[in-house]
């Protein structure tokens, strides 16, 4: 028998039940439906998360020092020799944070400061929109410049442009160098909130004397975890206590939360997939009903020469095609789904398209799988059996 | 073209074997028209399904074309009922879902017939047992005489060398019937053999040879 016949036989089959087909159906989408929606809100939540770590800037350490006692902090000095003789390391940059009123002529801004040196831009991977980064002499000869974040920027001067003009910090006056490029959102607060200045700069107007975190950012992965282990060393041997200080590394970060995100995506599939399973009894049930109530129809088709094997195939693929139909609208159900869900709870949904594709491979080998047993049933029929059901 | 010697069946049910034929011989010619006749439960119609093969005997020989049928696998079973039997039933079996033409269409479907010749045959043997313009309905919108004529183009629509009917007049009037037997007339005098499975004393007299079943035995051979 060729396949369009069958596929027309089995077309013919499905729509002569709507209502039973459809409910039949309605399981495998379901299914269908909660594995893609799952999947798809899970891989855009992890999408998220995982491009918040990589705004923090690429195989970066960030190190932050409690200190013991009396000894508290690190002189940028220290920092600079801390992590001086280390292979692999691109940039260094201590950090001293604190907020700040920024004030242009009437217009006031609250925002992070930042005291930090000429080498954050390179540790951060930051962009400027426009004017100059700091410069080794700015931080040695304690500049008043500033580096507005673009949100800052925006608010203080709107469309005109803030290079060269004066604002006041906290009281004091600080000539504008430059804005940074946006860079979008970021965990509590974006760094687009952000003003930059000589991290020397930061310690007199804030107060404060040494820093209690730095950055470092390493050449690759392999040089991140080397430098990870000397600054370990190097810190240990000053403050003689693992308590004194910590070693946050961004790269290693990123890879535990893409596993976790991974293991969990796999764990909410597998509960979506047991819908599916479920949805696969469905057809595997009517699927006997069908049998049975066809009795005569099994046994007239043998009779005038089918083979076991003719009607075999005509069931399963009567299920495959329940199945079939159930995975594609699933499928549809499923990106509409995730798409809501993604937008009430504010994460972007990524259409997960070799989900969909296993999702449906999947759909299609449950209804295969359960249609075997109704088919050999029918299968298995006899013919003058079949014939004497009136 | 039929040989059967000491064609036994039993049937079983749980522990109780029930003797349906108990060594039956004969013999057709191609080109007969027999009627077996005999009371219900005479084993006529097991000895129908065996001659059909629709079912194998538990012991005896059955030669059917020259082939020995009990050596039969399934597959072969059902190749030999789609080229070479055509089937009648009292109850016409027609799927109700197919249309007058798709149903006739049916054994030749399985015989992997393409569709275009498969439609030109199809509607072919409608007209022949005069339905030709009936080809698109649906068996419920048929009446019973025109169903079981559409199962009679069915039947013949693989041209087979043999045509078996269970009861063929059993659910039909009087006229209808007729109607069917003439239609078999036609059929044996274009060369295929006919074997009528009937206790319709009427519709056995259309019969060359009337073979008598009782108690899984035949009881007599008349040719009339």
């Amino acid at each position: 028998m060729d396949f369009a016949t069958s596929l027309k036989m089995g077309l013919k089959a499905i729509m002569s039940n709507r209502l039973r087909s459809g409910l039949t159906i309605l399981g495998v989408v379901i299914g269908v439906a909660a594995v893609i929606g799952v999947v798809a809100v899970a891989q855009g939540s992890q999408r998220q998360v995982t491009s918040q770590i990589e705004s923090l800037g690429t195989y970066l350490l960030t190190v932050s020092v409690r200190g013991r006692g009396a000894d508290k902090v690190l002189t940028c000095d220290e920092v600079m020799e801390l992590t001086g003789g280390i292979d692999g390391i691109v940039g260094v940059s201590p950090v001293v944070t604190g907020s700040a009123t920024a004030k242009y002529g009437t217009r006031k801004y609250d925002c992070s400061l930042l005291g930090v040196n000429e080498q954050y831009a390179t540790v951060r991977d930051l962009r400027l929109e426009t004017g100059r980064f700091l410069t080794q002499i700015d931080i040695s000869t304690r500049q008043k410049v500033v580096l507005l974040g673009q949100n800052v920027g925006a608010e203080l001067f709107g469309p005109s442009d803030p290079v060269g003009k004066e604002i006041k910090i906290n009281g004091q006056t600080f000539t504008v160098i430059g804005v940074l490029a946006p860079r979008g959102g970021g965990p509590a607060g974006t760094e687009d909130d952000h003003v930059l200045i000589p991290v020397t700069s930061a310690e007199r107007l804030l107060g404060r004397r040494g820093v209690s975190t730095f950055y470092i950012k390493g050449q690759d992965k392999e040089a991140v975890e080397q430098i990870s282990t000397a600054i370990s060393d190097r810190l240990y041997r000053r403050f003689r206590d693992q308590d004194a200080y910590r070693i946050f590394d961004q790269t290693q970060m990123l890879e535990t939360v893409t596993n976790i995100s991974q293991t969990l995506t796999l764990m909410l599939a597998s509960i979506a997939f047991i819908s599916l399973l479920v949805g696969g009894i469905g057809i595997m049930n009517i699927m006997l009903v069908s049998v049975v109530e066809r009795t005569r129809e099994i046994g007239l088709r043998k009779a005038v020469g089918a083979t076991r094997r003719d009607v075999m195939r005509q069931f399963l693929l009567e299920s495959a095609m329940l199945s079939g139909i159930g995975g594609v609208v699933g499928i549809i159900t499923g990106a509409i789904l995730a798409r809501g869900i993604a937008s009430a709870i504010k994460v972007p949904a990524v259409f997960p398209w070799a989900g969909a594709g296993i999702a449906l491979g999947l759909a299609l080998a449950v209804g295969i799988g359960f249609g075997i047993y109704p088919a050999s049933r029918a299968a298995n029929l006899e013919p003058i059996e079949a014939l004497r059901t009136e | 073209m039929i040989k059967v010697e000491d064609l036994r069946k039993t049937y079983r049910a749980g522990l109780v074997e029930v003797p349906a034929l108990r060594g039956v011989s004969f013999e057709i010619d191609r080109r007969e028209y027999v009627a077996i006749v005999g009371p219900s439960g005479s084993g006529k119609s097991t000895l129908m399904h065996l001659l059909g093969c629709l079912d194998v005997p538990t012991a005896g020989r059955y030669i059917f074309d020259g082939v020995e049928v009990s050596t039969l696998g399934e597959d072969e079973l059902a190749r030999v009922r789609n080229r070479k039997i055509g089937f009648v039933f009292q109850g016409f079996h027609l799927l109700p879902r197919l249309t007058a033409l798709e149903n006739v269409e049916l054994p030749l479907v399985y015989r992997g017939v393409d569709a275009t010749t498969r439609r030109e045959r199809a509607r072919r043997a409608l007209e022949m047992v005069g339905l030709g313009a009936r080809v698109q309905h649906y068996p419920n919108e048929l009446s019973g005489g025109e169903q079981q004529r559409v199962a009679i183009a069915r039947a013949m629509v693989g041209e087979p060398i043999l045509l078996l009917a269970d009861e063929p007049t059993g659910n039909l009037d009087s006229r209808t019937g007729a109607e069917v037997l003439d239609l078999f007339q036609g059929i044996n005098d274009a060369g295929c053999t006919v074997i009528m499975v009937t206790h319709d004393l009427t519709a056995a007299s259309r019969a060359k040879r009337i073979l008598r079943i009782r108690d899984g035995l035949l009881e007599g051979d008349e040719r009339v």
